[in-house]
């Protein structure tokens, strides 16, 4: 086909806005909201005081999509009292991109960290700012020494926390549980002999699992374990196990290793409506609680979190399809200990609108207006629970506000990097593909950092 | 985005694209106002130079780079050869080197025999155009693409439930029980493998059928008045013939088994003793936060790929000479 110099033109000009066209697509326009700036309303914001000339504080965070369309709606009515403009972002790539953007020069005002240990680096690296007095007083009024605590890095106060997760829920069948006349364990003992009973009355596997995850395969097995260190050997250990003072060849970890491995690892115990044991590694985390809705398994543990992956129309609450029952402790009427996650705000620069959104932060009115929005929790003292959407996470706000609770993050979480996330992960698919809890701890404790 | 940002994005891309035309332009007008004297020394330098800074910036930059990397710990602790003795001596990177070397022999000799058998038969054979494009399709697919396919064709559910998985639905038909094909201890290497093999049994294909089409016909017909029958044929005049392009095919495929990474992390992400070399090297240095370990597998990974990167240039350059 012979080209005219016309043509010669056209086609790629065609290109080009054909391009553009497909381009003009990926924005999202939105109209420009009304801005009726009423004073009325504004009564809870006053002691935020009112800025002028719009100043803009940058955030950035790993929350993304829905969630951080409800984070953008839960601070509007403070921008609009205050004249204070907050601009999130958020990124799955938080993680590295922090550290570039801190060393590069090009920090954000305030960053949302999911790990503390992430937030110790940079603290280390000297990035992070102490925040104002009125921040720690906040903390002190509404969080609990414990969740202080991962603000704070070699005893000086960084970052106050945001939002929270409850794990070592087990999933249950209310209906299912009420019809076979088993009741919820209130100790571990119980709880295998529930497992034992289940499992011989025949009817479903007791336990249904699923460890699959892509590359961070095997990280339902470590919140199990976890979960068992925390109720058995209590809180000191589990601190002194994160820190590699109890190393994971101590009978103390062991012996939670073999009480999960107990129930996991028996044929007769899992893999309600997936398979054999083996199976538990090839099914999703996703994937693992749904044979509870067809009577095929009867309990699974997982994070309050799994609220969300129920299919649509199941009612989760204490007398629906499914809920949520809290790993019981070791022993009867014992404290009750629950591992979670949460987030920490620490601040990059300082400034008087940054002060503000930080105290605003860590405030129990953003708490409840956060919370009331829906899909999270929050361990803030001052959150009503009845604020919160679902049964369960009316729950999990009252475990966590209880002072006799005993909160520790998520172990992995706060290890090195080269055991919470990769040899740990790892040593839990071997070990649920046959290798023994001793070769698995070594394994894992020969890899943690010298 | 909103469109006020997408207009900001391609007015600077404009920008870009002009300064890169006017840099270019600048230089074409420097070179050929360059000096007489030593217009080609000048124009040498003008052309050559760019591309130099480039590779300087891309390339030899960030290998001196992993290089020193590689004998510091996470700390940022000078440690030697450290982390190339943990390298050979931890039982992770131990497991993902035998792997290594497992894919790296099977990967290509199964691909250039299965695809030079199949270039022989269909050699002249009606309908060959179709029967070539058939077996090349899969080298259309990305790696991921190719592993997401056989995840499903490897897809395990229990005796009870309903098959997914081609192979198990095969087995269960055959009155066998389901297996977990990529939890089972070694064989999931293999197959790992057999879909690289999938990918890449197009690639040998193609370009073997073309040696083969090269073979003069005269040598042929000779050999078949001199009373050889069809494998005495192929083995002494089509082998010797198409030794080239067999090395070629080898090495190429090689090359890409050693860098082989999407297929295994798709798949087992490493677990189940199916890691390699690519997989734990960004395991270590991204997920680990252990870069000096990272960068020492990276390290490893290059020496072993060199020696056959040299080898196939050698071949080509030597082909070129008997042309």
């Amino acid at each position: 086909m012979r080209i005219t110099r016309a043509k010669r033109v056209i086609i790629p000009l065609a290109g080009v806005a054909a391009v553009a066209l497909a381009l003009t697509g990926c924005t999202g326009d939105t109209p420009a909201s009304s801005s009726g700036t009423a004073a009325a309303g504004c009564e809870d914001y006053a002691d935020y005081g009112t800025f002028t000339g719009s100043p803009t504080v940058n955030i950035y965070g790993t929350i993304v999509d829905v969630e951080a369309d409800q984070l953008n709606q839960s601070w509007t009515d403070f921008e609009k009292c205050t004249g204070i403009t907050i601009k999130y972002e958020g990124s799955q790539e938080f993680e590295t991109q922090i550290n570039v953007r801190a060393q590069g020069g090009n920090p954000p005002d305030l960053a949302i960290f999911p790990q503390p240990g992430l937030l110790a680096s940079m603290v280390a690296g000297g990035y992070i700012k102490t925040p104002a007095q009125s921040v720690e007083d906040n903390v002190d009024k509404n969080w609990s020494a414990d969740w202080k605590t991962y603000g704070t890095v070699d005893g000086t106060f960084y970052a106050a926390p945001l939002m929270a997760s409850v794990k070592g829920y087990i999933w249950y069948s209310p209906a299912f549980f009420k019809d076979n006349g088993y009741t919820i364990p209130t100790t571990l003992d119980e709880l295998t002999s529930l497992t034992a009973k289940i499992a011989a009355d025949g009817k479903v596997k007791p336990w249904c699992a699923g460890f699959s995850s892509g590359e961070a395969s095997g990280w339902p097995g470590t919140d199990w374990i976890e979960d068992t260190v925390l109720r058995q050997s209590g809180a000191q250990v589990y601190d002194d196990w994160t820190t590699n003072k109890v190393k994971f060849t101590d009978p103390q970890i062991t012996k939670a290793f073999d009480y999960v491995g107990n129930i996991l690892k028996n044929p007769a115990y899992v893999n309600g409506g997936f398979g054999d044991v083996t199976s538990i590694n090839s099914t999703t985390f996703q994937d693992a609680g749904l044979p509870i809705l067809q009577d095929q398994c009867a309990m699974m543990h997982q994070a309050s979190f799994y609220e969300a992956q129920w299919p649509e129309g199941t009612t989760v609450a204490p007398d629906g399809d499914v809920y949520g029952f809290l790993m019981p402790p070791a022993t009867a009427g014992g404290q009750q200990a629950v591992t979670g996650g949460g987030e920490m705000v620490g601040a990059f620069k300082t400034s008087d609108e940054i002060t503000a959104v930080q105290t605003y932060l860590s405030s129990a009115l953003w708490a409840n207006n956060r919370v009331s929005i829906g899909g999270v929790i929050s361990a803030n003292k001052g959150l009503d629970p009845n604020n919160a959407k679902s049964p369960l996470a009316v729950d999990s706000i009252k475990i966590l506000q209880d002072p006799n609770t005993t909160f520790r993050f998520d172990a992995s979480d706060l290890m090195p990097a080269a055991v919470g996330s990769n040899s740990f992960w790892k040593g839990i698919v071997n070990w649920i593909n046959g290798d023994d809890t001793q070769t698995v701890t070594t394994f894992i404790q020969s890899t943690w950092p010298q | 985005m909103t469109t006020a940002e997408l207009l900001n994005k391609i007015e600077q891309v404009v920008i870009a694209l002009a300064a890169f035309a006017a840099v270019i332009g600048l230089l074409l007008f420097l070179i050929d106002r360059a000096p007489k004297k030593r217009k080609d020394f000048f124009q040498l330098v003008g052309f050559v130079a760019p591309a130099f800074i480039i590779l300087i910036i891309g390339l030899v930059y960030p290998a001196i780079r992993t290089a020193i990397q590689s004998l510091y710990d996470a700390k940022g602790n000078f440690i030697g050869f450290d982390n190339f003795v943990w390298a050979f001596t931890q039982p992770d990177s131990l497991v993902s080197l035998r792997n290594t070397v497992i894919w790296v022999i099977l990967t290509p000799i199964l691909s250039t025999v299965i695809g030079l058998a199949y270039a022989v038969f269909i050699d002249k054979s009606r309908g060959e155009k179709y029967f070539k494009a058939l077996v090349f399709m899969p080298m259309a697919i990305s790696f991921v693409g190719a592993s997401i396919i056989w995840k499903f064709v490897y897809e395990y559910r229990p005796t009870s439930a309903n098959q997914i998985g081609i192979l198990n639905q095969v087995v269960v038909w055959l009155g066998g029980e389901p297996v977990q094909w990529l939890q089972a201890v070694p064989a999931n290497t293999v197959f790992l493998i057999i879909v690289m093999v999938w990918i890449q049994t197009g690639f040998a294909m193609v370009v073997l059928s073309a040696a083969i089409k090269g073979v003069p016909t005269e040598i042929v017909e000779a050999a078949q008045l001199d009373g050889t029958n069809a494998w005495q044929r192929f083995l002494h005049v089509t082998i010797p013939g198409i030794q080239g392009s067999l090395v070629v095919v080898v090495t190429t495929i090689s090359i890409a088994t050693l860098k082989v990474f999407d297929i295994v992390r798709t798949m087992t992400a490493g677990n189940f003793d199916t890691s390699v070399l690519a997989n734990e090297m960004y395991t270590q240095a991204f997920r680990a936060g252990e870069p000096g370990r990272g960068s020492a597998l990276a390290l490893i990974l290059f020496v072993l790929v060199l020696p056959i990167v040299i080898y196939n240039v050698r071949v080509l350059r030597k082909q070129r000479e008997i042309r």
